[in-house]
């Protein structure tokens, strides 16, 4: 269990006091896969970095199983760093030495024996598949393949926390989903509470069950990513989920037209066109103004607005017909093209 | 004046003080040069290191007073001209070694002008680790001292391979300087025949032979890095 509780950061830059985070609160289940999302300069990468204190907050406390990291001295912080390891954006391995010499890094940092420390080396590297490029030199190997090191390497101290800042977003989509799909592995085989920061929708819909959203300095949301995702309530929320803007600025249609709001509430409605079945069934004709949906662990969530011309009637047939359906909620609204 | 420089005669006077003179010369420059670049990066290497981690940012930050202080000295030790620190460091060459003139007394003077520009090129290499990378070090828990030893200088490896061959041949050009006061080599012998006796031959031969000197530190150092670095894509098996 972790408990940041509201911690605040300021940085002193040449333009004036920067307020990197300002009264951050979030509390982490153990052994949970926790996103924190946000555009660039939300303050995540400082909000990582107060977790295992390479920054110091300036007020607040982080609570890790009960002990406040805030109040402990340098070298204590040292050996609790062994239990709150990270991956980086940059992999950032030795690159003079080899694949296998960087996992033994940590242990040798931690005192281990040489010999210990090459065998559990070993082990880690066949865990993330790459037993045979023990002797290779970062140089050598793939992005992909870098990152998997890196994570060897982060589980050598046999961690509790793992930290991954942008750990994918240097990679491709498919080299993503194998370092995300390897993430997911270690945190359901080993318990281990993972910590994802990203600015990528994609990687906390696939592999999170919590999410905080950062925006500015401070927490604008957090809950379940399927609750967050669907019923975003902040405008940072919205920003991320509906990237391309909210509905009341991006709009097609015709004049005269009247609108429905269709939202998607995690219905199974991805497979049946619902549309096309309104037009057959009820003859109304509906022009897609908008849409902006996604499928979340395989439910469509998101919301549609429908330009419908016509009368009164036709508008209540159709908010009728599409209310119908399990997890599909639907109004009329004003919006002005 | 370089009329007779080919005539039967020189050619063969120069040959005969060649072949007496030069090997010596020849082991007394490389002697000075090696020891007094050993000495050098002995004192600019830690040197260098505290420039680095001692800012007020880095992972041992030093009193400022002192880091400032380190760098004056360092700065002006650098600007003053050879020829005259070795005037300058005379008490402290006889405090060392007894006498101020000779082979080894031509060290110390050398040591003192090298060790502040090594101070520097350490610096430089240091500065190429990646900020990145001491932070992955940090995060795993890793002390000051840790950092230095396992990550900074490890990592700079083939540029600190690169700099000491620079450090050398620079070197290597000073120690032919010491011949003024009487450090032995190849420069003592270029300024005794050639600037002295007019003995031009001996002073092409000897500047010839300190460029294959500088020839050799450079090519083998250039190869020690590369083969040093790990950065170099190899197709791996």
């Amino acid at each position: 269990m972790i408990d940041i509780k509201n911690i605040s950061k300021k940085f002193n830059t040449a333009e004036g006091t920067v307020e990197a985070l300002k009264n951050v609160s979030i509390s982490i289940p153990e052994g949970d896969i926790f996103g924190i999302i946000g555009m660039s300069g939300a303050g995540k990468s400082t909000l990582v970095r107060c977790i295992n204190m390479l920054e110091r907050p300036d007020a607040g406390s982080i609570e890790i199983d009960g002990v406040n990291l805030c109040e402990l001295s340098e070298s204590k912080l040292r050996s609790v760093r062994r239990d709150i390891t990270m991956i980086f954006q940059g992999f950032n391995l030795l690159m003079q030495r080899n694949c296998l010499k960087n996992v033994c890094f940590p242990l040798e940092l931690a005192g281990k024996s040489k010999s210990e420390a090459k065998k559990r080396a070993l082990e880690l590297l066949d865990t993330v598949g790459l037993g045979d490029k023990a002797k290779a030199y970062p140089a050598q190997l793939s992005g992909g393949q870098q990152q998997r090191v890196a994570i060897a390497r982060a589980l050598a101290t046999n961690p509790k926390v793992l930290l991954c800042d942008e750990a994918t977003s240097a990679l491709d989509p498919t080299t993503t989903n194998s370092i995300l799909e390897l993430i997911r592995s270690i945190n359901e085989k080993l318990g281990i509470t993972v910590i994802i920061i990203t600015h990528q929708m994609s990687v906390v819909e696939s592999i999170c069950k919590h999410v905080a959203i950062l925006d500015n300095g401070e927490v604008a949301e957090q809950g379940e990513v399927t609750e967050v995702f669907s019923h975003p309530k902040s405008l940072a929320a919205r920003k991320l989920v509906f990237p391309e803007g909210s509905t009341d600025s991006l709009i097609v249609g015709g004049s005269g037209e009247r609108f429905v709001r269709v939202i998607f509430n995690g219905a199974g409605a991805t497979g049946s066109p619902l549309i096309a079945r309104m037009a057959v069934e009820k003859g109304i004709e509906a022009n897609i103004a908008y849409a902006s949906t996604k499928s979340i662990g395989g439910k469509a969530y998101g919301s549609m607005l429908l330009g419908i011309s016509g009368d009164d009637a036709d508008v209540n047939t159709a908010v009728e017909y599409l209310t119908q359906t399990p997890d599909v909620l639907a109004e009329e609204v004003t919006v002005h093209v | 004046m370089f009329n007779d420089l080919f005539s039967k005669e020189t050619l063969s006077e120069a040959w005969r003080i060649i072949e007496a003179e030069f090997p010596t010369a020849i082991w007394e420059t490389v002697y000075v040069t090696v020891l007094a670049t050993a000495f050098s990066i002995l004192i600019g290497l830690p040197l260098g290191v505290l420039l680095v981690v001692g800012e007020k940012n880095g992972i041992l930050p030093l009193p400022s007073w002192l880091l400032h202080t380190l760098n004056v000295v360092i700065n002006l030790l650098r600007s003053v001209p050879f020829l005259i620190l070795m005037i300058l460091v005379f008490p402290l060459t006889r405090l060392i070694v007894g006498t101020v003139v000779g082979t080894t007394a031509s060290i110390v003077p050398l040591v003192i002008a090298a060790f502040p520009f090594v101070a520097r090129l350490t610096e430089s290499s240091l500065r190429e680790v990646s900020p990145n990378t001491v932070e992955m070090a940090q995060s795993m828990g890793a002390s000051p001292i840790q950092i230095i030893v396992k990550v900074m200088i490890p990592e700079s490896v083939p540029s600190l391979i690169s700099n000491a061959t620079i450090a050398i041949t620079t070197i290597l050009g000073y120690s032919a300087m010491s011949g003024i006061i009487g450090g032995g080599g190849l420069g003592k012998i270029a300024i005794n025949y050639g600037y002295y006796r007019y003995k031009y031959l001996i002073m092409i031969a000897a500047v010839i032979l300190l460029i294959i000197l500088v020839q050799i530190f450079q090519s083998v150092g250039t190869r020690l890095a590369a083969k040093a670095d790990k950065r170099i894509k190899k197709k791996s098996i």
